[in-house]
């Protein structure tokens, strides 16, 4: 048997549900910002400013500085919690914590949608587009919540993550979906497992930084006011940027040359300025020039953002418009 | 914007002068010359090489995208008349700038030669100073600890010797030199993360070798397209004439090709029931070049598909393409036959109906005027499993042989072969159908075994239906070149990614019975996740035993 219809099926209702989980994440990610915006705002902004920096405000705990030193945004661990703010600020503490667990668990039955999908077709569950935006969402959440174990304070922007994710599940469930399937016979190939797959590591990884440069901009900017209120400070989103891209960068470089080799043995040549690679190419030049840019005077912070939100507008745009409007010798089976 | 930077104070360029390089305590007047020379020629380079080539960085990726919007004619000339045809004004003008051809254009070329020469000049100089600067003891003390961007202090129990001792030990596998001050201060420099400018310099040269690579196989190398059937018919790669199209690089007049020879035996090919293929592949033998020189007569078996070409010499061949090619049979009434089969073209790959015309001359005709008179095209369409689509036309409904026919229009006259001028072979001639000089004398639709019968008695059978390939023969001398360096650039890469160039300075002075320690530190390159680490070796050294946890908190961040 080619395809386990059950196990297909399977997977379908699992994807579905960690859509539905991803999404009530979301409304209680939203909840945290309302509930803990203001309050908290006002009562933490002495301290911050006290302790010289204003941009700090988005951050709900406050430790005691020690001497002269500023405190940027610290752990949100009720241990350092401040008594007058305690009320609101558990109860968007605890918002925020559901939240998380809410993704977790999304995540873990996301996971599931994808292994079920590749017990079904009994191959590596990458073959077209709906598994690659399904499985690009998976791993941009996972490095989203592995930054956020690393700089828990970056919490509160669990909604422009959830939110993009969602938009894409969206899009991988309705317009790009496609049956289970076996693929054509230039898709059987163990690199199309290591190209694809760190393909999508890498894009998956790359989102976050996206969506960080862009909230980098907002915060930058100070608008919209209401949003940028309760974001991390500007300090803490160009770090996550630039620390999530130089996971990223290296892996996306690694996939793109598994591509070049798996090409020349399908294709008959390792690069040929195919539409898809083209624009590969031309996201990997923007990140290489987002990486000079941080070593480059003037350029290092506010110019860098809008570079990294450009790449990764190009790897959107090379996933979506070039896959589904140019198409040339990659366009996936099921598109 | 109210917030104050949070960010540590930056030296306006990285490899240049600021808190990078604090003056050494006593440099010599020489020392001091050599410095400002040194950096002058750091600015010089910082400001303008590297802005530079943020530049054309920016200028290669704009110029690329057009490769990928607009069609290209290495990749479909058919697509690019489609877009002359649409865009009639538009499309000259994007033609003359070479939008079609972006990847061969002069202005990309341009755009890429300089950021090579960028390239060159901004990493063999660094490279020569990295050679110096390997040996290099790290840098002094700067005289104020507390305005670097990572600072702590406070009191240890232990005397200065004692405290030294321990920060030898916390700090091994640093590269680091021990001073003394006036005052009977004692200092320690220490640096680490030297990697880094390695890794950096690797992948810079990497890059370098894998365009002279990628350059290198567009010039020297060639590619070229034959279809054989698969029936035992041979191919040799010996002469460009043998190709149905060739592409050559730059230096290549196609005099000197790797010769070895393919014979392809047998192709077949797999459909899901959807008419999805599954799988492909053709039995071939071949004769390497060494083969070919030593007078060998046997072939070397080998079974390619996609994904698994054959690889001999410095060539490689590869099957791209397949088709159906039917066998006919005519018979003349005066009992003469003949026997053709020759490819014929898919119209639609995905059911692989196809089109095509074998011709056929009548044997024992010399008279030229009665040539001309005789020669048949069979012309048509062949549906491997046939069916009729709304229009009553026919059709293909799966790309496997269930249900062959071919649907045929007989057409006889003159072919125009004796023109001199080439035709293609899936096609006749259009204009001498127009002239009426090739008439079609009969339709039908045949299954393999049935035949028809033309006006003259001329009876034409459909015998069957054999299999060609497409193969596609590469040889690119930089390749492997290519390859090498792609490796070597992502190691480059990670380690210059992950790796950070930090500097960690303590000053420590006798105090009582215990010793006042300052702590300093700063990341040379960039900056972002030093503090972890910098508090977490500053607490061990300034408290010892307690189990101080601050390590999610840049709590010793310096304002600026
Ligand atoms: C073909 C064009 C180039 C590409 C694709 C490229 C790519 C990169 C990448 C990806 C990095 C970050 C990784 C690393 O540090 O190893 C980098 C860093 C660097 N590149 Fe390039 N580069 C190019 C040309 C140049 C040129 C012309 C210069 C001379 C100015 C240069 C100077 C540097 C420097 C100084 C760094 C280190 C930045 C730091 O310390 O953070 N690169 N380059």
């Amino acid at each position: 048997m080619l395809v386990d219809p059950i196990m297909s099926l399977w997977s379908d209702r699992l994807f579905q549900g960690a859509v539905v989980v991803y999404l009530i994440a979301l409304l209680v990610h939203a909840a945290e910002y309302v509930v803990g915006r203001s309050p908290s705002l006002r009562a933490a902004a002495p301290v911050a400013a006290g302790a010289g920096s204003a941009s700090g405000s988005g951050s709900v705990a406050v430790a005691t500085p020690p001497e002269g030193v500023t405190v940027g945004p610290v752990g949100d661990d009720s241990a350092t919690s401040d008594e007058s703010v305690r009320g609101r600020r558990s109860r968007a503490d605890r918002y925020g914590r559901m939240a998380v667990s809410l993704t977790v668990l999304g995540v873990l039955v996301h996971l599931a949608s994808m292994v079920a999908r590749g017990l079904a077709v009994s191959r590596w569950p990458l073959g077209n587009m709906y598994e690659f935006t399904s499985a690009l969402c998976l791993l941009a959440l996972v490095s989203w919540l592995v930054a956020l174990r690393r700089i828990p304070t970056i919490r509160t922007v669990g909604v422009f993550v959830l939110a993009p994710v969602l938009i894409l599940m969206f899009l991988a469930g309705t317009v790009l979906y496609a049956q289970a399937a076996p693929v054509v016979p230039a898709l059987q190939s163990y690199w199309l497992i290591i190209h694809v797959t760190t393909i999508t590591l890498g894009s998956g990884l790359l989102l976050v930084p996206g969506v960080a440069s862009v909230l980098f901009l907002m915060r930058r900017s100070g608008r919209p006011a209401r949003l940028v209120a309760r974001l991390p400070s500007a300090d803490v989103l160009d770090r996550i940027a630039y620390r999530v891209t130089v996971v990223g960068f290296p892996i996306y470089t690694f996939a793109v040359i598994c591509g070049a080799i798996w090409a020349e043995a399908a294709w008959g040549r390792f690069w040929g300025w195919d539409p898809k690679e083209t624009v590969a190419f031309v996201a990997w030049v923007i990140y290489a020039a987002y990486l000079h840019a941080r070593a480059t005077a003037g350029w290092r912070t506010t110019r860098a953002a809008w570079i990294n939100a450009a790449g990764f507008a190009t790897i959107l745009f090379n996933l979506f418009f070039i896959n589904m409007v140019v198409a040339g010798l990659h366009s996936y089976a099921g598109l | 914007m109210s917030s104050p930077p949070t960010a540590p104070p930056q030296p306006p360029e990285t490899r240049s002068g600021g808190l990078d390089e604090p003056s050494p305590g006593g440099g010599g007047r020489g020392g001091r010359l050599r410095g400002a020379l040194a950096f002058l020629r750091n600015t010089w380079r910082g400001l303008t090489s590297m802005r530079t080539a943020l530049v054309l960085l920016f200028l290669l990726a704009l110029a690329a995208l057009p490769g990928a919007l607009l069609p290209q004619r290495s990749l479909n000339q058919s697509l690019v008349d489609q877009y002359f045809t649409d865009h009639p004004t538009l499309a000259p003008i994007l033609d003359t700038l070479g939008a079609f051809e972006v990847f061969a254009s002069t202005w990309f070329a341009a755009i890429y030669l300089l950021l090579m020469i960028s390239l060159v000049g901004c990493v063999l100089p660094r490279a020569l100073e990295y050679y110096r600067g390997a040996r290099a003891a790290p840098v002094a003390t700067p005289r104020n600890l507390a305005r670097l961007p990572h600072h702590d202090e406070g009191d240890v129990a232990e005397d200065v010797e004692a405290f030294l001792a321990r920060t030898r030990t916390r700090l091994r596998g640093w590269r680091r030199i021990e001073r003394s001050e006036p005052g009977g201060v004692r200092t320690v420099s220490a640096e680490r993360g030297y990697l880094r400018e390695t890794g950096n310099l690797v992948f810079h040269l990497s890059l370098i070798g894998l365009l002279i690579g990628f350059a290198g196989g567009k010039i020297y190398g060639y590619e070229g397209d034959v279809i054989v059937l698969a029936d035992g018919s041979e191919f040799c790669n010996t002469s460009i004439l043998g190709y149905d199209s060739f592409r050559a690089g730059l230096q290549v007049d196609g005099t000197e090709l790797n010769p070895f020879c393919v014979k392809v035996d047998r192709f077949d090919a797999s459909y899901l029931p959807n008419g999805q293929p599954s799988t492909f592949s053709a039995d071939l033998g071949y004769q390497s070049g060494e083969d070919l020189d030593a007078g060998t007569t046997t072939w070397r078996p080998d079974t390619i598909s996609v994904n698994h070409p054959l690889r001999t010499g410095g060539d490689r061949v590869y099957l791209t393409g397949y088709g159906y090619s039917p066998q006919f049979t005519v018979t003349w009434p005066d009992g003469t036959t003949r026997s053709g089969e020759i490819q014929w073209r898919p119209v639609d790959r995905s059911t692989q109906l196809a089109e095509g015309a074998t011709k056929f001359e009548r044997p024992g005709v010399t008279d030229p005027v009665q040539r001309t008179n005789s020669q048949l095209a069979l012309t048509g369409t062949f549906a491997p499993t046939a069916a009729l689509d709304t229009e009553g036309d026919l059709a293909s409904a799966y790309p496997g042989l269930r249900n062959p026919v071919v649907e045929l229009n007989v057409m006889r006259g003159d072919l125009g072969i004796d023109d001199g001028r080439g035709q293609s072979i899936f096609t006749v001639d259009q204009a001498k159908v127009d002239s009426g000089e090739l008439r079609s004398v009969a339709r039908a639709d045949l299954a393999p075994g049935q035949t028809t019968r033309l006006d003259d008695g001329t009876v034409v059978r459909f015998d069957g239906v054999g299999s060609w390939v497409n193969l596609q023969v590469g040889h690119d001398p930089g390749q492997l070149w290519v390859l090498v360096f792609a490796v070597t650039m992502v190691g480059g890469l990670a380690v210059s990614l992950s790796i950070r160039r930090r500097r960690f300075w303590v000053r420590v002075v006798g105090s009582g019975t215990g010793s006042r320690v300052q702590i300093g530190g700063l990341a040379r390159t960039d900056r972002a996740g030093y503090g972890e680490e910098f508090d977490r070796v500053a607490a061990e050294l300034l408290r010892p035993g307690h189990d101080t946890d601050i390590s999610h908190g840049d709590t010793q961040k310096k304002d600026g």
